[in-house]
């Protein structure tokens, strides 16, 4: 890390550790919340929500990398917040298209007043080039019919970004959450965060509510995804750095036979793979992170990585937090089950392993 | 920033056609296995007139040890020039010039630890390929617990009188010279009575004898040394140790770690490596399903392990300590190896069964990669140094 990025990095988990422990969304869970847009607020305040918008339209446009930092320390304490979906993935899409309206939605992105969320998903996997949600031409505007799955902070944001099947392609919509004919569906997450169901029923939409161009919505989307993913690594691997500090401190503190349990050597060496595994993927993370700065163009094969690495790394190091607490880690009052519970989200959203692995396969030609 | 990447663009393509005009076209066919290691020593028989001029020719640029300063035979490049240097010649798949010892272990550790006058004497031949070093460090009874070495060092006035026996030790049947830890203070705590001692293989007293391993192959000896006196200084007065006496233990594990770092390379694909789906489909095989997914799997490892390589690499550069992530480096790296060679033999199915078949080397190499994690410590003790070191467990 840079001097500048372990600055960020300090000045992020000291504003987290304050405001957003993981007993904040705890206390989310218990009250039956799953955001806090006060808090959401005040990140806006330090350019967080703006993270990837140019400062012309309000925001800190620090990049991609410094986007990854900010996520990897959310997910140390599993902060809940429309970081991925707005400031991230939607404001990557919007800055590919130049028009006046989109200008616009960044400023409200980067100022805090508006959230996101993506609406790709139609099944029970992550394959957007599957998708079957209809656009069909009405005079001049269109009429979306469809269900969309696994809307992550859908039941909450103020726009959604929609993925719809047109004449010759796919296309991007734009749209109010409110706008008429849409019906969302709010569901209980294992990972206390928000996400829905949403049905569309004769929605419509305008060309304006179109994002770049008809049935070209992957010149737009593929940046977005990509940069969600590789922010979404980085969360990843900032909630298995989380378990796995948890697990290291319990080794060193939990007597059994008599002597801290951390001097067996058999969860020891268990301890020092997992912590291997978690560096590895935090090289992948970092070079996704660069490579989206630094040449878009070409980052595929390192945002995949990336992606692949953090799903795998989570999920040792939550399956490793658990086991090595014995009983308690199995509580809810304990809360490495918070950790495990959206490691799992985590893994399906934007492409899990299987769909990541897959698309680094076909780049290395194997 | 971009002043930056224009110098090392400029001096990308001098380098680039630098090698166009210098390396020899039979250097070009990326074959720095073993077989074709151009290895040096007093002693050398070059396999290619090519493999002397290509030798030659880096010699003359200081290219066979880049990074080392001029004054040593280096080419006194930055990490980043290094890099480039590596790539250029990945692009063209030429051949290392020169590997040995001397360039891997002993070079670094008389460069962080030698005097001006032995860093003169030892490290212009290494760099111009005319001594063969190997290393003497493991004893029959000092395996993982390298620092109960026993090698017995004895203080005779002008010089050292050395008797015990090394195992493991590479290549010693061909080396001109071994870098060893001896036993020299057999009353102080392990760590403190070991001195790291520089021995001509021709003095009188010392043997070896080759190991054959279940490869087939033979890179490893016995060494034995018989009443070998060492003398305590040369003609011009050079001491044949390195640092201090007694304290050779230090010098052991500066080297352990970089030679930790260095094996690591092996398994990452960075090390002049095709990349693993290369080879698995290059050779036209038909995957199955499950070795496919296997092999999938083993390529995100080690493009994730190359860069961590990387990462560490630059922040050794930016001169923070990597020490015991060595370790980490180590581990990962070497498993991987015997991943990757486990995948090519199933890849290959029975053609690769035989000896000399069609895929040449192919079962021996596979072989060979059971030591990877074993040699220059074991991954179990790597683990340790990692859990105790990094994670601070308690001992």
């Amino acid at each position: 890390m840079t001097e500048e990025e372990t600055m960020l990095a300090d000045s992020a988990r000291g504003f987290l550790d304050e405001n957003a422990p993981v007993k904040q969304l705890r206390d989310l869970r218990d009250a039956g919340k799953t955001f806090d847009r006060a808090l959401w607020q005040e990140m806006a305040k330090m350019g967080w929500a703006g993270i990837l918008v140019p400062e012309d339209h309000g925001g800190s446009d620090m990049g991609h990398a410094a986007a990854g930092i900010l996520a990897r320390e959310m997910g140390k304490t599993l902060v809940a917040s429309p970081f991925l979906s707005s400031a991230v993935i939607a404001a990557t899409a919007l800055r590919q298209v130049s028009d006046s309206r989109a200008q616009e939605a960044l400023s409200a992105i980067a100022s805090g007043e508006v959230t996101y969320a993506l609406a790709v998903d139609e099944g029970p996997k992550f394959s957007p080039e599957k998708t079957e949600m209809s656009a069909t031409r009405d005079g001049n505007s269109f009429r979306l019919n469809g269900e969309k799955t696994f809307v992550v902070d859908g039941a909450l944001a103020d726009r959604l970004l929609v993925l719809a099947k047109t004449d010759a392609g796919l296309t991007l919509f734009d749209l109010p959450a409110g706008r008429n004919g849409i019906t969302r569906n709010h569901k209980g997450m294992i990972d206390s965060r928000d996400a829905a169901r949403i049905t569309f029923d004769n929605v419509e939409a305008t060309g304006e509510d179109v994002l770049g161009n008809v049935d070209q919505a992957m010149k737009v989307l593929q940046p977005a995804l990509e940069a969600g993913q590789a922010a979404l690594a980085a969360e990843m691997s900032g909630v298995a750095a989380g378990a796995f500090g948890m697990t290291v401190g319990y080794l060193k503190e939990r007597k059994q036979f008599g002597v801290l349990i951390g001097q067996f050597q058999a969860l020891q060496h268990r301890a020092a793979d997992l912590w291997c595994h978690t560096e590895v993927t935090a090289s992948a993370v970092a070079h996704a992170g660069r490579m989206l700065d630094e040449d878009p163009e070409n980052a595929s094969l390192a945002v995949s990585l990336a992606k692949a690495r953090a799903t795998d790394t989570a999920k040792r190091a939550v399956i490793e937090g658990v086991q090595m607490h014995g009983g308690i880690g199995m509580t809810d009052d304990f809360d490495m089950g918070f950790y495990m519970k959206r490691a799992r989200v985590a893994a399906e959203w934007l492409g899990d392993y299987g769909y990541h692995a897959e698309k680094i396969a076909k780049i290395r030609g194997l | 920033m971009a002043q930056m990447a224009q110098d090392q663009s400029a001096f990308r393509m001098e380098l680039r056609s630098w090698l166009e005009a210098n390396c020899p076209a039979e250097m070009r066919d990326g074959n720095s296995s073993r077989d074709h290691t151009c290895w040096g020593g007093r002693n050398w028989v070059f396999e290619s007139e090519a493999q002397e001029t290509w030798l030659n020719r880096c010699i003359e640029k200081g290219f066979t040890v880049p990074t080392w300063p001029k004054a040593y035979g280096g080419a006194g490049m930055n990490r980043a020039e290094e890099k480039i240097w590596h790539e250029e010649l990945a692009r063209i798949e030429a051949r290392r010039p020169l590997d040995s010892f001397g360039i891997w272990m002993l070079g670094p550790a008389l460069l962080h630890f030698g005097t001006e006058e032995q860093k003169k004497k030892y490290l212009l031949p290494i760099a111009r390929g005319e001594i063969r070093w190997c290393q003497g460090y493991s004893e029959p009874g000092a395996g993982s617990d390298l620092a109960s070495v026993q090698t017995k060092c004895e203080d005779k006035g002008d010089h050292w009188l050395v008797n015990g026996q090394k195992i493991w030790t590479s290549y010693a049947d061909k080396a001109d010279a071994i870098f060893a830890l001896v036993r020299s203070d057999r009353e102080a705590k392990k760590h403190l009575g070991i001195t790291f001692l520089l021995i001509d293989m021709e003095t009188p007293g010392v043997s070896t004898r080759p190991i054959k391993l279940i490869s087939g192959m033979s890179p490893f000896c016995e060494t034995f040394f018989d009443n070998v006196e060492v003398p305590k200084e040369d003609e011009d007065g050079i001491s044949s140790v390195v640092g201090t006496i007694n304290r050779g233990w230090d010098v052991a594990k500066y080297l352990l770690t970089h030679e930790r770092s260095m094996i690591s390379a092996i398994g990452s694909g960075t090390g002049g490596m095709r990349p693993l789906a290369q080879v698995l489909t290059d050779d036209g095989a038909e995957l199955d399903p499950i070795l496919r997914a296997a092999a999938i799997k083993a390529e995100i490892d080690s493009l994730a392990t190359g860069l961590t390589l990387e990462r560490y690499k630059d922040m050794a550069e930016a001169g923070q300590g990597v020490g015991d992530a060595s370790a980490m480096l180590k581990y990962v790296g070497t498993e991987l190896n015997k991943d990757r060679h486990e995948l090519m033999m199933a890849a290959s199915g029975s053609d690769a069964l035989e000896w000399d078949g069609p895929y040449g080397s192919r079962p021996a190499d596979w072989l060979r990669t059971k030591a990877n994690s074993i040699e220059g410590g074991t991954s179990e003790v790597m683990l340790s140094i990692v859990s105790r070191r990094v994670l601070g467990l308690p001992g």
